[in-house]
């Protein structure tokens, strides 16, 4: 246990000092801003436009703000997030190989998985505060400027873009321990993601894979049901875990 | 009782073979001195005991247990210090040490004495800023205050002076040859001056094998006889006493010299040398220097 402390001390003091957690930060939180900001800013540039629009033809007639159009847009954004956030640590565990840090911390006798997991945890602490800033942000204007209740299952198809969030940042500790450098393991969670997405164009994979729970307008219209995205959410869930233990497994083995 | 173990160890890289069937051992309490050329194999034998590379063939005993790849169990008695010690750049090295201390399992109490101590060791003690702007030898300081936080039964330093300036080589070797009382030093080098300096045993590493060990002493004396060198004042009386006691090599304008010699030699020339009323400015024996025998051992 005196591990584990002293290691996510250290990973937590590297992300406070290198200004990762500050920038991390301000992004999560401009991002929970900008996105009733951009619902709100809506009409009025269409106003500005119209006339543009006006004179090819077409007519503007009453535009519609709720908080639809802002959860919208939180979800068309939460994957610029997601991708920052990736590229951001995807270096997390390849700087210390190059570096050559590991060494004195292994042959200090520290176990090797305490060393995977205190950087999982790391991230994923980040990722669960950071999203639950930009949500809880976006949630409170939403709320104080339209009604929250209008669109359906947003719970659940934000919880879809945390868990898929989870998935990815345990792709990047198994492409970390695969891989010798920051850019080979970006590549790597992102084929991860396109593999999942281009399987869903398949009917027969469309309801199994993770990308499935990334369908927040079908859920927030209530085109579809959450229950139908039960068989995904279990398999983003296990392939998150298996991520987990094959990377532990290959830690072990590895030459350092 | 030896500390370190290594027996029939083998290693390849591609199609190179960097240790052929190497065997050494190292008793408890001494300074044991890895001498070979750049790219030897004295780093990669370094990293199997250590359990961070996998050896092909062969098993290795620290402390008598046996060294496992990967997760190594047989750490906890080691020391490391990396030919390049790198380090947590964003940390001071205060909280450095405290971080070692804390994953090897040491107590409150016993990190912050022992950083102290150690510190002031390497003479670090009043440096508070972060690793990040450390020069080389104040990272080779700090990387000796880290290896031995843990108080280890074996210290392992990778050419721990090979990169630095003489005043930061003297110092280094003075922290070395200081801890010896409760460590066992095992430091690798292709300088030769260093092993001589403190080293009580010492092995050379040629083509993957141990191609000549034991005490400094016994290799030394792997030589039969030593040379004797004699300065003359004059030329002339070089060349006449050349004439006489055949046998000797000019090695100067006014100096001979006669290889592998007995003291028996030594005497008869001596006696030659009253006999024909030669005086002479200097009379030496020189001992085998360790880079002779390393340019021996190496076939040069």
């Amino acid at each position: 246990m005196k591990q584990f402390t002293a290691f996510i001390k250290k990973e937590f003091l590297e992300q406070v000092r290198s200004g990762r957690f500050m920038i991390l930060g301000i992004l999560f939180c401009l991002f929970g801003i900008m996105n009733p900001a951009t619902a709100k800013m809506l009409p009025w540039l269409f106003e500005i436009m119209s006339e543009q629009l006006a004179e090819n033809g077409m007519l503007i007639t009453g535009i519609e703000v709720d908080a639809l159009t802002s959860w919208t847009q939180f979800f068309k954004n939460m994957p610029i997030l997601l991708i920052v956030f990736i590229v951001m640590f995807s270096s997390i565990l390849t700087t210390e190989y190059q570096k050559g840090t590991l060494i004195n911390v292994i042959t200090k006798g520290m176990k090797r998985w305490k060393i995977l997991v205190s950087k999982l945890l790391i991230m994923s602490v980040f990722w669960t505060v950071g999203y639950g800033i930009t949500f809880g942000i976006t949630y409170g204007y939403n709320a104080y400027f339209w009604d929250n209740h209008i669109v359906q299952n947003l719970f659940f198809a934000a919880f879809g873009y945390y868990l898929v969030g989870l998935w990815l940042i345990s792709t990047v500790l198994l492409a970390s321990v695969a891989l010798r450098s920051a850019s080979a393991v970006t590549i790597f969670v992102g084929a991860a993601f396109v593999i999942s997405y281009l399987l869903s164009f398949f009917p027969v994979f469309r309801k199994y894979v993770p990308t499935f729970i990334l369908s927040s307008n079908e859920l927030m219209m209530g085109v579809v049901d959450s229950s139908q995205c039960f068989a995904a959410v279990g398999i983003t869930i296990f392939l998150t875990a298996l991520n987990g233990g094959l990377a532990v497994l290959f830690f072990n083995k590895r030459m350092i | 009782m030896n500390i370190l173990e290594i027996s029939h160890i083998t290693k390849t890289f591609g199609a190179k073979k960097v240790l052929n069937d190497l065997s050494f051992s190292v008793p408890e309490h001494s300074v044991f001195g890895f001498i070979g050329q750049n790219g030897a194999g004295k780093t990669t034998t370094m990293k199997i005991i250590l359990g961070l590379l996998k050896s092909d063939q062969g098993e290795v005993f620290v402390n008598g247990e046996k060294v496992t790849f990967g997760q190594n169990s047989t750490n906890k008695y080691i020391g490391y210090l990396p030919d390049v010690p790198e380090f947590y750049g964003f940390m001071t090295p205060r909280e450095y040490l405290t971080m070692c201390g804390q994953i090897t399992g040491m107590h409150k109490e016993e990190i912050s004495k022992k950083s102290v101590e150690l510190l002031k060791l390497v003479g670090l003690e009043k440096e508070n800023k972060r690793i990040k702007g450390f020069s080389r030898g104040m990272k080779q300081r700090l990387g000796i205050a880290q290896a031995l936080l843990n108080s280890p039964k074996l210290l392992i330093c990778d050419e721990p002076t090979s990169a630095l300036d003489p005043m930061g080589r003297k110092e280094v070797l003075d922290i070395l040859s200081s801890v010896k009382e409760h460590t066992t030093v095992v430091f690798s080098t292709h300088i030769l001056s260093d092993v001589e300096r403190i080293c009580d045993r010492i092995a050379f590493l040629h083509e993957g094998k141990v191609a000549l060990s034991g005490t400094l002493e016994e290799i030394r004396n792997v030589r039969n006889g030593e040379s004797i060198e004699i300065e003359f004042f004059t030329e002339q009386d070089a060349d006449i006493f050349g004439s006489i006691c055949p046998g000797g090599k000019k090695s100067g304008r006014t100096k001979l010299l006669f290889q592998k010699r007995t003291e028996r030699d030594m005497l008869d020339i001596m006696k030659c040398l009253s006999r024909n009323q030669i005086p002479i400015l200097r009379l030496e024996r020189l001992e085998p220097t360790l880079e002779d025998l390393f340019l021996e051992v190496i076939g040069k």
